[in-house]
């Protein structure tokens, strides 16, 4: 039997991210996955690359990401529609200009540049927000990407670098250097990096992880409606809190001219079904940050479910209790701009190298508190 | 948002769903509403140039349902649904919210279109696409047409274009001329002789029906044709030469207009939407119209296309059983079942042959809304790899058109609905 050196479960993004990152490392890949690249929760998320600081961990690791992406985005082809189009994040009053001001400076102390708009300024940079609003926090550095063909892309540079892609096959159990598949294939592996998104806690009871639903709704071609990805400051709290359901203002453009819009966070909702009430609560609040959106086509809608974790962190590193199996799994909404900072930091573990950033905050072994 | 509520609620004002109306309020006693997303009833067949139908079973059947006091929404598109028994719809007014305890899908049938080189030229179009534009108003008077592809409506297209004045160089049919013939003469037996009368009065007025044949590729002509339409400087009234295989030969024509149409793929969105079990693209339906959900019936193209007889019998059928009337719709499943020998012998005769499915090239767009070419989609092996990958699908159509043809290029099964079923404003979602 072929022995891998490193067997991947999930050809997601991170999945995908990992095969890669290890390729790239002369390992012999193998990437499992039961329906095809990007099909679970990659497909349905939104694709911002975004440096977010609801902890120093989360922002030390989408920092991270972010230049990784950056210096990436030289050699993504067109398919992936890489547009480093910026965020704003829009605040409807003073409090949450105060804010935007802090997390200014906060980003400032890390190198990111981030300029104030107050409301003539943010109009200007999108005429069609609500004249009402008080201003916002402008990230030129963000960007956006099509993940699926991002996933495709790393998945493509993997195999030609020697990877394996399986499709086809649902893993069913991980031990020792084995994966074995629902059909009883074994497959061998050195390593084994659990990379199943919302489905990873069903192969590794220890990863704490549990699917928080999405909806996505998505218009026909508006060119420059919007221009930025926009978020209002509130999104934190919506991504942070633990109530049931939550909605923020989350609109990106995309280069089609199409706009996505988002954003819900639904625990405990396990069909993939379209909730129309959490669909118009999420469009109503759009309508509030840019009324003009009422009139915009909507083409289609969509859910999917984040891989959430009790404390919004992503488990990445060695599973407790096993010898190199891994965890890169549990991004929660966070996948498409945390795949690559994942795939440096378990790439370094398994080859014994200096981490860019600390691993500590995302091993699977840490004690969890719930905040 | 307004709130209606009916007893019986059909959805879609074509044959089936008129007849289904006029049905379901004969006996009284209960409230009945019936929907369709145009200004006008009468659905792709019967659909009238001013608001008057020509055909005068339409005149009878809204007659009837005028008498009836049956409620007409017009207008109307419904996009989703909720809880068991309530479907949305938007309308220029805004979203209407609709409550119902019978349901009856009328909701007919598209126009199939399959790809092949020059497709998405100005002046390529559907066949029953250029007679809805004739009768909202296009002048055809004096111009070239072919008109293409497969099955009955070919020659009712032909037939109407002529009358209004069109030169009708040819009508193109892929069906062997065996299984067309063999077609023709079951007609003899059947309830209506349109078939028959059309393929009569086709050729009394002298339009040429070639069978055996199917465009192969379409460009803009080089030089202005023979009766002197020269391309204007828009480009949009550019003539066109039409490839076709004859036979086996190669011929080339040229025209002003090439109206193409492959039969017919019935509309099974919404019947998919409300969780209606399906067969082999077609709802499910038993003798009484009944899908496998209790309170929702089924009647006319999304059960199996069959032409204007099977829709208004199923049509008459549901009404009667959604209304209570089991007894008195018995009498009519022997005619509904001769309508339906009549859908198989349509359909066996004007099967799509497999040379259809090798004229499209790498470069031909597939996907119109996303310009998606045959060549990226040949890389795929299932359509939601090529959604994903390729964003075949995934405009505004909502994969309506190139879903179709990749079912049938490819074999790919292109199901999964969800809500909006048609585009819709954000504000009324």
């Amino acid at each position: 039997m072929q022995i891998f050196d490193a067997a991947i479960i999930g050809a997601g993004i991170v999945g995908a991210a990992c095969a890669a990152a290890l390729s790239r490392e002369k390992l012999k890949v193998v990437v499992i996955d039961a329906y095809g690249p990007a099909t679970g929760t990659t497909a349905a998320g939104m694709g911002h690359i975004v440096a977010m600081d609801d902890s120093e961990a989360q922002f030390a690791l989408t920092n991270y990401s972010r230049k990784l992406w950056n210096a990436l985005a030289e050699e993504l082809p067109l398919e992936c529609e890489y547009e480093r189009c910026g965020t704003i994040w829009v605040a409807t009053n003073e409090a949450e200009m105060d804010e935007a001001r802090k997390k200014q400076d906060h980003y400032a102390a890390h190198g990111i540049e981030a300029e104030m708009l107050n409301t003539k300024a943010l109009l200007e940079a999108e005429p069609n927000l609500a004249e009402s609003l008080a201003g916002g926090l402008l990230v030129r550095g963000d960007s956006v990407v099509y993940q699926i063909g991002a996933a495709q892309y790393l998945l493509d540079k993997a195999v030609n670098l020697g990877a394996e892609v399986r499709i086809g096959g649902r893993a069913k159990k991980i031990t020792k250097g084995r994966v074995e598949l629902m059909g009883g294939e074994i497959i061998a592996a050195e390593h084994i990096i659990n990379a199943a998104g919302a489905a990873a806690s069903e192969l590794s009871p220890q990863l704490k992880i549990v699917k928080r639903k999405g909806h996505l709704v998505i218009t026909d071609r508006y060119n420059g409606f919007i221009r930025h990805q926009l978020i209002e400051l509130g999104y934190l709290r919506s991504a942070h809190g633990r109530d049931a359901d939550s909605v923020a203002f989350n609109v990106q453009p995309r280069k089609t001219g199409q706009i996505l819009l988002g954003s819900s966070r639904q625990f405990g909702a396990e069909t993939n079904e379209i909730d129309t009430a959490i669909v118009r609560r999420m469009t109503a609040r759009a309508f509030e940050y840019m009324p003009r959106m009422k009139r915009l086509s909507v083409i289609r809608t969509w859910t999917g479910f984040r891989p959430a974790t009790p404390d919004n962190l992503p488990y990445i590193g060695k599973i407790p209790g096993f010898e190199k199996v891994y965890a890169a799994a549990g991004h929660e909404g966070l996948g498409i701009t945390t795949s690559l900072g994942t795939a440096e930091l378990l790439a370094a573990e398994i080859l014994g190298r200096r981490p860019a950033i600390s691993p500590e905050p995302y091993s699977p072994s840490r004690n969890i508190t719930q905040h | 948002m307004s709130r209606a509520a009916a007893d019986i609620l059909i959805v879609g004002g074509g044959p089936a769903g008129l007849a289904a109306a006029s049905a379901a309020a004969r006996h009284g006693g209960l409230s009945v509403t019936i929907l369709d997303n145009n200004p006008f009833f009468g659905g792709q067949i019967w659909r009238p140039q001013t608001g008057i139908a020509r055909s005068a079973r339409a005149r009878r059947l809204f007659k009837e349902i005028d008498e009836k006091a049956v409620t007409i929404i017009r207008n109307a598109e419904v996009f989703a649904a909720e809880a068991d028994d309530r479907l949305i719809a938007q309308t220029p007014a805004g979203r209407i919210d609709l409550k119902f305890e019978q349901l009856v899908l009328a909701t007919g049938a598209r126009e199939r279109f399959l790809p092949f080189p020059g497709w998405a030229l100005p002046n390529v179009m559907g066949a029953g696409g250029l007679q809805a534009l004739v009768k909202c108003g296009l002048n055809v008077a004096g111009k070239r047409v072919v008109v293409a592809g497969t099955g009955p409506l070919l020659l009712a297209v032909g037939e109407y274009l002529r009358s209004k004045g069109a030169l009708v160089a040819a009508i193109v049919e892929q069906a062997n001329s065996a299984s067309v013939y063999r077609f023709a003469r079951g007609m003899l037996r059947s309830p209506a002789k349109l078939f028959q009368a059309a393929a009569l009065r086709a050729k009394l007025i002298g339009i040429p029906y070639l069978a055996d044949s199917w465009v192969t590729a379409a460009e803009l002509a080089r030089s202005p044709i023979r009766n002197g339409f020269a391309p204007d400087a828009s480009g949009r009234e550019g003539t066109l030469s039409v490839m076709f295989s004859r036979k086996g030969k190669p011929e080339t024509i040229e025209c002003d207009y090439l109206a193409c149409g492959y039969h017919l793929v019935p509309n099974i969105e919404l019947a998919g939407l409300l969780g209606c079990e399906v067969v082999d693209g077609h709802v499910a339906a038993d003798e009484f119209q009944k899908t496998s959900i209790p309170n929702i019936f089924c009647a006319g193209e999304p059960t199996g296309i069959g032409g204007v007889e099977k829709a208004l019998i199923e049509g008459e059928i549901a009404g009667l059983a959604a209304s209570g009337h089991k007894d008195k719709a018995s009498v009519l499943l022997p005619r509904a079942n001769e309508a339906r020998r009549f859908a198989d012998s349509l359909n066996a005769a004007f099967a799509l042959r497999d040379e259809l499915k090798t004229l499209a090239d790498d470069s031909t767009i597939v996907c119109r809304c996303e310009d998606v070419q045959y060549g990226k989609l040949k890389e795929f092996d299932n359509w939601r790899s090529a959604k994903l990958q390729a964003r075949c699908g995934m405009g505004p159509c909502q994969g309506r058109v190139c879903g179709a043809a990749a079912e049938f290029l490819f074999g790919w099964k292109t199901g999964s609905v969800r809500p909006p079923i048609f585009p819709v404003r954000s504000e009324d979602l």
